[in-house]
């Protein structure tokens, strides 16, 4: 089967600093994929330029057989709104700072891409909002405004949001790197139960090593615009190979201990 | 007398009362200019601002260029140039219009200094999260980016409103007939200018007071967050 994700040597460049060099990545129809590694390591670039939020200079990116070119080879700069438009509707994203719509009620942020891009009937969206939202665990605040919750609580309506627009990708950086440490079990609940939904393809940058360990199929780790060594998360974090990978392992796990119990969503 | 209202002189009480009915319908032409001009301030600065993120180089180069020129050159020189010179190309308009034409064109080079600031402080997030729901451009204008910028715009908006209330009497140099423009003819048909000046700067300043009143009952009334939608 075709990978819905391939990076054919990408390069990505900001100025004089290389991001992504020379990059090349693939990710199967429904796997987990964690991406970690220190700050700057481009793991977060690799999931904004799926979602068309950042161009790449040189190589190929496609998903789901849709290549970030046009067909007549304009370039991910300066391929039209149209083409672009394709590209984002197998694509969805989960960003650190949530990024809701802070004058739309919570049901509202849900419902106004379902109904102006999907063209779905309100009263649909709407049934279909309050499904995803008794999903996260939050049938009760659709009429609040983003600043009357908590940031546990945002970050889960931006999961709801996202998966509204039905993606057959779905992108997560640092979903919990914003909360506050008791809040982080809440998003990382409902992120597990998307997990075990075998269709949607996940791409999630996090430092919860444990959490990684837990939900993924396999994990990559980072280090200065390529994958230093990656695998299915058992072995990658019992014995890994490279010394990098062994030195970024021993210092953030030095850190979280004790590890954190992620407990599971309430609802 | 003028309009048919005859003025008194006996006194500069009797004048300054006989002259208010007079000095009243040059107030309507006044506010009328105003709100004419703010008018096209408002609609055409959002369409300067606008035109000014496009994406066609030119197109966004254009109107920066003619944003500053027209806010870097007198608002008088403008208006003699309509008056005088639009006519030479078979553009002839009424004076009102004129008049109106110019505030309106030089405060919208304002206004749309003031949306651009306006649009720059929606944060980046915002932009990026209607892009990840693949909303199009110009719904992401109209529901995201428009109803949150509004409520930073309107103190700076508001400001330009008292502003061009208070230099419309610029347009009686082109023969339109405001305040100033009959105070200046009564001035001239009395020999006594003192009063009729007089009356027209103390009007101006209830007018003025209540346009700040008014738009700091609109910035309380608005959520910070934006206008909301539900």
């Amino acid at each position: 089967m075709n990978p819905i994700i391939r990076f054919q040597n990408v390069t990505k460049r900001f100025g004089a600093l290389t991001v992504l060099d020379n990059f090349n990545f693939e990710v199967q129809r429904g796997e987990k994929v964690t991406l970690i590694g220190p700050s700057g390591s481009g793991k977060s670039t690799v999931l904004r330029i799926l979602m068309t939020l950042e161009p790449f200079q040189d190589g190929l990116l496609e998903t789901d057989g849709i290549s970030y070119h046009e067909p007549n080879g304009r370039g991910p700069f300066k391929a039209s709104e149209k083409h672009l438009h394709k590209i984002r509707c197998n694509v969805g994203m989960v960003f650190q700072s949530f990024n809701l719509f802070p004058h739309m009620t919570v049901l509202r942020n849900v419902v106004e891409a379902p109904v102006a891009v999907l063209k779905m009937k309100r009263e649909e969206a709407e049934s279909r909002a309050t499904e995803l939202l008794r999903m996260v665990g939050l049938s009760d605040k659709k009429d609040h405004f983003p600043s009357q919750l908590s940031g546990g609580q945002q970050q889960r309506v931006a999961i709801a949001r996202a998966l509204a627009m039905r993606p057959r990708v779905l992108l997560f950086d640092e979903p919990t790197s914003a909360l506050d440490p008791q809040l982080v079990g809440e998003v990382l609940g409902v992120i597990r139960d998307l997990a075990s939904e075998h269709d949607l393809t996940m791409l999630l940058v996090t430092h919860e090593m444990r959490f990684a360990r837990e939900v993924s199929d396999r994990v990559c780790f980072f280090d200065k615009g390529r994958i230093v060594e990656q695998g299915e998360p058992e072995r990658f974090f019992s014995n890994p190979q490279q010394p990098r990978t062994r030195e970024f392992l021993s210092s953030i796990l030095g850190e979280q201990e004790p590890i954190r119990e992620s407990i599971s969503c309430a609802r | 007398m003028m309009y048919g209202y005859a003025w008194d002189t006996t006194t500069p009480l009797t004048f300054a009362i006989s002259i208010l009915p007079i000095l009243g319908i040059g107030l309507l032409v006044t506010l009328k200019a105003a709100a004419v001009g703010y008018a096209i301030a408002l609609v055409f600065g959002l369409v300067l601002a606008l035109l000014r993120r496009s994406k066609i180089k030119i197109v966004a180069w254009t109107v920066a260029g003619f944003t500053e020129f027209v806010r870097d050159t007198p608002l008088l020189v403008q208006l003699f140039f309509l008056y005088y010179v639009l006519p030479d190309f078979g553009i002839v308009l009424p004076a009102f219009m004129t008049g109106a034409l110019a505030l309106g064109l030089q405060y919208s080079a304002y206004t749309s200094e003031v949306y651009r600031g306006g649009i720059d402080a929606v944060p980046r997030g915002q932009w990026e999260a209607a892009t990840a729901l693949n909303l199009s451009r110009l719904h992401t204008y109209r529901n995201i980016v428009v109803p949150q910028m509004i409520p930073r715009i309107v103190p700076a908006l508001g400001n330009y409103l008292v502003s061009m209330l208070k230099e419309t009497p610029v347009l009686s140099v082109v023969t339109v007939l405001d305040m100033l423009g009959l105070a200046n003819m009564i001035g001239e048909r009395t020999f006594e200018y003192l009063v009729p000046l007089s009356m027209v700067g103390l009007i101006f300043l209830p007018m003025t007071l209540i346009c700040s009143a008014l738009i700091y009952a609109v910035e309380r009334a608005l959520p910070k967050t934006g206008i909301p939608l539900r």
